[in-house]
């Protein structure tokens, strides 16, 4: 039999459907994958005695028939998302021994679609980071390497974990979460597919908060296709999240394969940006070409403010989070530190906070905090909100134009470990192209262009209409079947 | 309440060195009468099990999500309707942040920038024709925080998280009353507002309505002084007397010479004191910002036009048709209308009677007897109909009034029909002339010489009244036996 793991999600799905194996092989090819790639570290908590309990009971329901798409397939969820009974710590310190009673929405959609969970996955700590580095349980590594090279590399952030498992092949399809591009950078520096859907187009209810504002869920697939598949599964309004849209899912899957004939394609000049690096500026220029053949035409366009938008999400994003993160206080649940004699509650609060977050936590926290406060709300915080204001319009501007915007997704290929872990605004500059669709609320995918010379993947990314995720995926599928991108990492672990 | 009021004449207070002026301005908290929670589905029974009325979200556990309780929304919509306040069709929901085991969000969520209600008015009435009208800022809704629990154990503090994320009503006053008077009945007339409305029981003592005051003095006419803000002063009495005592307070610093520091102080009823909480140096930094995880709060004119068809007839226009209807004085009026259940009891026994009786039977004898007892009105074992029956045995001159109060002793104890029992009991009073003149007759035949003093001095014809009721057992007709009497003796 062939390696099941191997399969995309929408292979599996047909393949069950065909009889061709059960969803129990599908699930112990897996385990037995993850079990031998404990060198990742991708997976922080596997559940393999479950999944294969929840692989039973979706081969019955397959063998029952009107089984859902999902029925059978196992995926891997980062592990800011609550999984009931599950190890839930969002990579922290602070949340230790947190054993949610709950579900969030998104992955008691995923349960009741019959999905197999085969554990959670390694992230940087609350989501915050771009390699993986801040997590509690040290850094996912990603299953590719430089040429020549042993070196680690990053599977990128903040769901390294998650796209080093998909790219490895650990799991056929893993959730994600992206506030400032921590779905589609990771996607792009592992060669797999990563979305960001529009905010309000997931329910938030059961995530783990970093920034309210900014966080979706979403899809991290080895295809386009795949991403279509899974993101219909858990997509959708609910009443319990009051940011989320009241609008219906449609079939994405059957959007794909259309023309794209006539489609209008934004190429906005702002983001050649300094220190774009030349290989990725001409897999842009090809990709936009490819485009072109296919139908498309190439409109410049211009988004002036994006120059502002990494200052302003460094003080958007850390303000919500410096507020969100408050409840972790020792009080209630997670890790509580040891008091000494007579330590009153400010201690109790300084010395868990101070020993439960890390570094880049608890520098996020304080920066969030300063912004916020009296006297320097007007000029960060509400003028961080206007300038998101003014890069919504450049976009709502640009969307009259064209019906999508293609850019790079990351300015350079994956780094080594360790590399940028002292010099955070290098480490801020990883999302660049990432940090404004966020900040505009709008859909964007990652999807693999090619390989750099350094022989690691680097991504594209195209953003769409708000809820158009539809157009967004069709057009991915087109730049994915003419890129021919089928490179794997060579198995070393 | 009759179209001309005056203002209250200024009432000032008498410190060593001449008259001060106190100026005052509340922030009330009500809970918001709702079975579930502001922001969570969680119930707000009274006096549950510590920690049963506590969901997810109540508790802040990781990835949970407010999701706001339309009918609160509406609640703080009516009773911005209710004092006549201007409704802000767009606002929004703010987070204050600060630590505290009792706040598990480590935020509460508020409405900082932008209220629900904007300003209204509330006419507080002080004596008839007297009223202070104190202006509302505001009115927002807010999360209350839960219950830390100090004293039960040596070592450690417990929480209690059922009050957490019930929905407040804060109701922000100007600084417009001059008095503990004014303070006082202003935290009353709020109170009855809200009962009317039903927006929230008003209940101090399940602290379910709660003022924060701000006292400040002045010289008569001078510029505003600094004021101090009491915190959480749970009943009327306790607010008229934490004003004068702060009041008294500053005033005896001011006329030493010293300031008044800006500071959060406590009121200890039992000491009748203030005592310092917080300066404003220690003043937290609450990190005000919109809550992201809640759009703005958009209502619909509809939607307020809807609430403001289904309000209730409210206190002021109550009292000022009770006047006009029934005739009742001011006072009267306005006793009534304090609450929605007197003024409904009153119209329902004052039905095809003379409305002045009817309140007066109400006022002096029932809620007399009532407060005697301690009982509500609800608990009152003497119904519209018994009242009325009453009345209308004194107007048609069955009873008299002295009888009458007898019957209302038998009504509250033992209950009954009222007609009947003057019936079965031989209550009715005797208007035959002739059974009066008889019994006049007999006393005046017995004694002679106060016949004789009585013709010198007229008020003695009292006694010969007494005597005769007393014969009759009290039953004569007072004014057919009166009349007969000073008839008989010749006296006018």
């Amino acid at each position: 039999m062939t390696d099941l793991t191997k399969l995309t999600l929408a292979e599996a799905r047909d393949g069950l459907r065909r009889k061709d194996f059960r969803a129990v092989e599908l699930t112990e090819a897996h385990n037995a994958a993850v079990a031998g790639a404990k060198a990742l570290n991708a997976y922080v908590h596997p559940t393999p005695e479950s999944a294969l309990a929840m692989a039973e009971a979706a081969d019955a329901r397959l063998s029952e028939g009107e089984a859902p798409d999902l029925c059978g397939l196992p995926i891997g969820v980062k592990d800011l998302f609550a999984v009931e009974g599950v190890p839930t710590q969002a990579a922290s310190r602070i949340l230790e021994g947190f054993l949610p009673p709950y579900d969030s929405t998104v992955t008691a959609k995923l349960r009741a679609a019959g999905a197999v969970f085969l554990g959670k996955l390694n992230m940087d700590e609350f989501a915050m980071g771009s390699s993986n580095e801040t997590s509690v349980y040290g850094p996912a590594i990603s299953p590719w390497r430089r040429k020549g090279e042993t070196k680690p590399l990053t599977p990128g952030g903040s769901s390294g974990g998650s796209s080093a498992a998909v790219s490895a092949d650990l799991a056929l399809a893993a959730l994600g979460t992206d506030t400032g591009g921590s779905i589609r950078q990771p996607a792009a520096l592992t060669g797999i597919v990563g979305l960001k859907p529009t905010y309000g187009r997931v329910s938030r209810w059961g995530v783990v908060a970093f920034a309210s504002s900014l966080d979706q869920a979403g899809p991290m697939t080895k295809t386009v296709r795949d991403a279509a598949i899974f993101l219909k599964a858990f997509a959708g309004f609910d009443p319990k999240d009051s940011t989320s849209a009241e609008i219906s899912v449609p079939d994405y899957e059957a959007a794909l394969g259309g023309s794209i004939r006539g489609k209008r394609i934004g190429i906005p000049k702002e983001y050649r940006v300094d220190g774009l690096s030349g290989e990725v500026q001409s897999l842009w220029d090809h990709g936009a070409l490819k485009l072109r053949e296919a139908g498309a035409e190439l409109v410049e366009v211009s988004l002036p403010h994006t120059k502002y938008a990494l200052a302003a999400y460094y003080i958007v994003a850390p303000a919500e989070a410096s507020s969100n993160l408050a409840r972790y206080d020792g009080v209630r649940y997670g890790r509580r530190a040891k008091l000494a004699q007579g330590d009153g509650i400010a201690d109790l609060y300084e010395k868990t906070r101070a020993e439960g977050f890390g570094r880049e936590v608890r520098r996020r926290v304080m920066i969030g905090a300063y912004a916020l406060s009296a006297g320097f709300y007007d000029a960060y915080y509400l003028r961080a909100q206007k300038v998101r204001a003014l890069i919504k319009r450049d976009f709502d501007e640009a969307f009259k134009q064209v019906d999508a915007i293609l850019t790079p997704t990351t300015p350079s290929p994956a780094f080594g470990l360790g590399e940028k872990t002292n010099d955070p605004v290098a480490m801020y500059l990883e999302d660049v192209f990432t940090v404004p669709v966020n900040l505009a609320g709008l859909p964007a995918v990652s999807l693999p262009a090619g390989l750099a010379q350094q022989g690691t993947p680097l991504g594209l990314q195209l953003i769409g209409r708000p809820f158009d995720e539809s157009g967004l995926l069709a057009l991915a599928e087109v730049l994915e079947r003419d890129s021919e991108f089928s490179a794997k990492p060579a198995r070393w672990w | 309440m009759s179209a001309a009021l005056r203002e209250p004449e200024p009432k000032y207070i008498s410190g060593a060195e001449g008259e001060w002026e106190v100026v005052i301005g509340m922030e009330v908290h009500a809970q918001v009468a709702s079975e579930a929670k502001l922001f969570s589905g969680a119930s707000t029974s009274f006096g549950a099990e510590p920690n049963a009325n506590v969901s997810l979200v109540d508790a802040a556990m990781p990835g949970m999500l407010p999701v706001v309780n339309a009918f609160c929304v509406e609640q703080a919509v009516r009773t911005g309707l209710g004092i006549a306040a201007r409704i802000n069709l767009r606002s929004g929901f703010d987070r204050k942040n600060y630590f505290y085991p009792d706040l598990p969000q480590g935020y509460q969520i508020s409405q900082f920038k932008t209220p629900v209600v904007g300003e209204g008015e509330v006419l507080v009435e002080l004596e008839p024709g007297v009223a202070r009208k104190v202006g509302v800022e505001r009115i927002h809704l807010e999360q209350d925080a839960g219950k830390s629990i100090h004293d039960l154990d040596p070592e450690s503090s417990f929480v209690d998280l059922n009050r957490s994320g019930v929905a407040l009503m804060e109701i922000v006053s100007k600084p417009d009353m001059r008095s503990a008077e004014e303070a006082g009945a202003y935290l009353r007339k709020l109170r009855t507002i809200l009962r009317y409305l039903g927006t929230s029981d008003g209940d101090m003592e399940k602290g379910n309505l709660r003022a924060d005051v701000n006292v400040s003095v002045r010289r008569p006419g001078g510029p505003l002084g600094t004021r101090c803000e009491i915190k959480n002063v749970n009943s009327i009495r306790f607010v008229m007397q934490a004003v004068e005592t702060e009041a008294r307070r500053q005033i005896a610093i001011l006329e030493d010479g010293g300031e008044i520091d800006q500071e959060t102080r406590l009121f200890d009823p039992r000491k009748l004191e203030t005592r310092a909480m917080r300066s404003k140096e220690e003043a937290q930094d609450y990190r005000y910002f919109p809550d992201p995880d809640l759009p703005p709060l958009v209502l619909t004119e509809a939607f307020v036009e809807g609430i403001r068809a289904g309000l209730p007839e409210l206190p002021d226009a109550k009292t000022a048709r009770l006047v006009a209807q029934y005739g009742v004085t001011d006072y009267d009026a306005s006793v009534l209308a304090a609450e929605r259940a007197s003024a409904d009891f009153f119209e329902e026994a004052a039905q095809g009677r003379d409305g002045k009786s009817v309140a007066n039977w109400i006022i002096n004898e029932l809620f007399g007897r009532l407060n005697k007892e301690g009982l509500d009105l609800a608990a009152s074992p003497i119904s519209t109909a018994q009242i009325g029956g009453v009345v209308d045995l004194v107007a048609k001159g069955d009873i008299s009034g002295k009888i009458a109060k007898d019957l209302f002793e038998i009504l509250w104890t033992e209950g009954g029909d009222p007609a009947a029992l003057v019936e079965a009991r031989g209550m009715r009073q005797v208007t035959d002339e002739g059974a009066i003149e008889a019994a006049v007759d007999a006393v005046i035949a017995a004694n002679p010489e106060k016949v004789e003093q009585a013709k010198a001095k007229p008020s003695l014809a009292g006694w010969f009244v007494g005597q005769a009721m007393k014969a009759m057992g009290g039953k004569a007709n007072p004014q057919a036996l009166n009349e007969l009497v000073k008839r008989k003796l010749g006296v006018e």
